[in-house]
């Protein structure tokens, strides 16, 4: 099979893209648009880990729900009440954490040769637990009392969103430093695996500690970077734009009303797009840089990597951290453009496999790759069910209306998307391993 | 007495809802350590192959009950549970003939079988879901409990009942068949043996003449009728409903690792120490403290050592510690 162009796929996709618009409608295509770019950075960020230095996270969940997370405490206003009434408490057990965090690694490492080292740490982190929650147990009680219905919990600090974009890939960064120190010295599957538990572990928390997510009970109305539908739609410049835009035909309020939701994805398509080039020039930067050669040095051969003096395990950590950056930024993006934080919402077959299979799909190795993956995925993943749709009243059209069979198969048109991800990772990863747009090799 | 109404309350509510979640647990684990051991990679299609066999167990239960045919007070799934063996047993040969195989032939990287289950899994996924739907199914009948939590009461005239729910038996005598079976298979007969030996030493057994296919047909097949027994003891005790299939590969693979993956024995021991770590630790004391000690207490907040929340939460982070202090696992499995 062929490599096909860049260039050519990005106008077939943009093609698909324009049909979708004409066929369905526009706010059908940029939501699409929109959410293909998000998933380009989750793609782009776990790319940069196993494209480039051949790290297996499965832990992306984990890092999608710390940017999320993330918005939470920049953008949402803070709940000065909640923070009388808990926030001293709450504060005293965090340092509380550090410090017993510092304890048990100044342990470890002053007597680095004890005997006991080991359960002497056990038995702190074992009595750390409880006592954590006497400390902070009555704070928490007291937090989550206050306006259950619409609050319950600290709040953030009422910054512009956009901020907590890179707040997300900060704190995505400091927990896969974390995680990293854990687990990178770990064989490829086990490293799979415990990152899939790990950011399991993570998603929990920030289910259930609602003093500081409102966990379950999730938080809606985030602040937007783009202007809101109904103040568009109020404002006389936005009509006048519109009037101008169809000046063959008569403007009523309907066509305000759906315009002005195009034009808010719009705005969105805009602030991703920039992102996204942004991020595609610094990581097209780093490959092509003898830091990018030697991470490819390091995935392709390690031992020899390490004969030319390069400290692998350093380099793989801070690659781990980069990667974890960028799948925390798209995080913070995605919850900024959904408008909501829903905790319970991440799970690993969305969160993980999905940004998976866009990776493999597109091609790991390549940044255009892993973008083309990420657009070609998150379209078929919500075109499926039109598709499947259509192919099975195509397949059935002998039966009636109202055979049983055909009815089953009609109402479980949604999950045809699971069969056409798992049929066509399979598919790809026999033909054509490298993806559709492979690693480009470059010779001297 | 009061003794006697502690030991009776933590049997109840933790000794033997674990051992029941624990041999489901183990039957789990021991399958992906089957796989990882003789085919020598991490399975996550597993946690779907265990849906699809009870799916399938599910279908043939209804089919019986519209025929009118039962097994009195047993469940009828017992009934329907070699029928979607067998179903199982066809699937799984079906991705080995179709996908596994030629990347075997290939001797690909363990990371590619790891992507190409990933494949698999959501395919099961999706034939799972479509096939029956993604809700909640119960599909237990016959009687639900051998001893009730009021007959105890009146007969022993104690304060605390104890449930035993007849899943409970079931899934204990089933597991402890299985299990006697299949250790007896891997250590007395002649393929069991050269089952150990290929997982062991791949060239030796080749050069001593053991035949791979064979040993790959029989480890699927004992994988399919552990996956298919394990996911139906858990839909007999729980319900059925796909997603939860899904999640429970998470404590199955902890189970796996902590036992030392590779490591039949190992992963059995590994399904129950999960299983205990998570309802112990989870489990409210209150009652059973006020039970023991002499006097009354109120303070509650200390009585349960985590929330129940973070159920599962618990068996990743024993595994966590697990792979930083002992990466063989608790019973030495594969070196890493």
């Amino acid at each position: 099979m062929h490599n096909i162009d860049t260039k050519t796929s990005f106008t077939i996709m943009g093609f698909l893209l324009l049909i979708v618009g004409i066929l369905q409608s526009w706010g059908v295509a940029f939501s699409i648009l929109n959410l293909c770019l998000i998933s380009a950075v989750m793609s782009m960020g776990v790319n940069i880990q196993w494209g480039f230095a051949g790290l297996i996270n499965f832990g992306v969940m984990g890092f999608l729900a710390i940017g999320g997370l993330a918005t939470i405490l920049v953008s949402v206003p803070p709940v000065i009440e909640s923070w009388n009434v808990g926030g001293l408490g709450i504060i005293f057990s965090l340092l509380f954490l550090i410090f017993i965090i510092f304890l048990c690694l100044f342990i470890n490492k002053r007597f680095s040769n004890a005997k006991y080292k080991y359960q002497i740490i056990f038995l702190i982190v074992v009595l750390t637990i409880p006592a954590v929650k006497l400390i902070s147990g009555p704070s928490i009680k007291l937090i989550e009392s206050i306006n259950p219905a619409a609050q319950g919990y600290l709040g953030g600090l009422g910054l512009p969103i956009i901020l907590s974009w890179f707040v997300g890939g900060i704190m995505s960064a400091a927990i896969a430093y974390v995680i990293g120190k854990i687990c990178l010295g770990l064989r490829s599957d086990y490293l799979a695996i415990s990152t899939l538990l790990i950011s399991g572990i993570i998603v929990s928390v920030i289910k259930h500690e609602e003093w500081l997510s409102r966990g379950v009970k999730n938080v809606i109305g985030l602040k937007r970077p783009a202007p809101y539908e109904v103040n568009l739609q109020n404002s006389e410049w936005f009509i006048k734009m519109i009037e101008t835009i169809r000046f063959w035909g008569p403007t009523t309020k309907d066509i305000i009303i759906s315009s002005s939701g195009i034009f808010v994805k719009l705005c969105f398509t805009v602030i991703f797009s920039i992102t996204l080039l942004i991020l595609l020039y610094l990581s097209e930067r780093a490959v092509n840089s003898p830091w990018g050669r030697m991470m490819r040095a390091i995935r392709d051969n390690e031992t020899a990597a390490k004969a030319m003096g390069k400290n692998i395990v350093k380099q793989q950590l801070n690659i781990f951290m980069i990667g974890s950056a960028i799948i925390g930024f798209a995080g913070a993006m995605l919850v900024t453009y959904d408008g909501l934080f829903t905790p319970s919402s991440y799970q690993p077959l969305r969160y993980t496999f999905l940004i998976w299979v866009m990776v493999l799909l597109g091609g790991s190795g390549n940044n255009y790759g892993s973008i083309l993956g990420g657009f070609v995925v998150w379209f078929i993943w919500i075109e499926s069910a039109p598709i499947a749709l259509f192919i099975i009243n195509f397949c059935t059209f002998f039966l009636e209306y109202n055979n049983p069979i055909k009815l089953h198969l009609i109402e479980s048109v949604p999950y045809f998307r699971y069969l056409m991800m798992g049929v066509g990772l399979l598919l790809v990863m026999r033909y054509k391993p490298e993806g559709l747009l492979p690693e480009k090799k470059i010779s001297f | 007495m009061d003794f006697i109404n502690a030991i009776i309350l933590l049997s109840n509510f933790v000794i033997v809802p674990s051992i029941t979640y624990g041999s489901q647990l183990a039957l789990g684990a021991i399958g992906v350590t089957l796989i990882y051991g003789v085919l020598r990679f991490a399975n996550f299609a597993y946690g779907d192959l265990m849906a699809f066999g009870t799916m399938c167990v599910i279908l043939f239960t209804w089919l019986f009950k519209s025929l009118g045919i039962s097994l009195g007070i047993l469940p009828t799934a017992l009934l329907a549970l070699p029928l979607g063996i067998i179903l199982t047993i066809g699937v799984s040969l079906f991705f080995d003939r179709t996908v596994f195989k030629y990347y075997r032939n290939k001797k690909s990287s363990p990371v590619t079988f790891i992507v190409v289950s990933l494949g698999i899994m959501f395919v099961l996924n999706a034939v799972v879901r479509i096939i029956i739907g993604p809700n909640d199914i119960v599909f237990m009948d016959g009687s639900r409990f051998i001893i009730s939590a009021v007959d105890f009461k009146e007969t022993t005239g104690l304060l605390e009942g104890l449930t035993i729910k007849s899943t409970q038996v079931i899934t204990l005598i089933t597991t402890s068949i299985t299990c006697f079976v299949l250790f007896n298979f891997l250590n007395k007969t002649k393929t069991g043996k050269s089952m150990r030996a290929y997982s062991n030493n791949e060239d030796l057994a080749l050069l001593s003449g053991i035949d791979p296919n064979k040993i790959i047909l029989i480890t699927w097949i004992i994988v399919s009728i552990l996956a298919t027994i394990g996911g139906t003891l858990y839909g007999l005790d729980k319900s059925f409903k796909p997603f939860t299939y899904f999640n429970n590969l998470l404590p199955i693979f902890a189970a796996t690792i902590v036992g030392g993956i590779g490591n039949p024995l190992g992963a059995f021991y590994g399904g129950f120490v999960i299983a205990f770590s998570e309802i112990a630790l989870t489990y409210a004391y209150k009652k059973f403290i006020f039970y023991l000690l002499p006097f009354s207490s109120d303070s509650t907040n200390l009585i349960q050592y985590i929330s129940t929340d973070y159920k599962f939460a618990i068996s990743f982070a024993i595994l966590v510690v697990v792979l930083i202090f002992r990466p063989q696992g608790i019973f030495k499995g594969k070196v890493i």
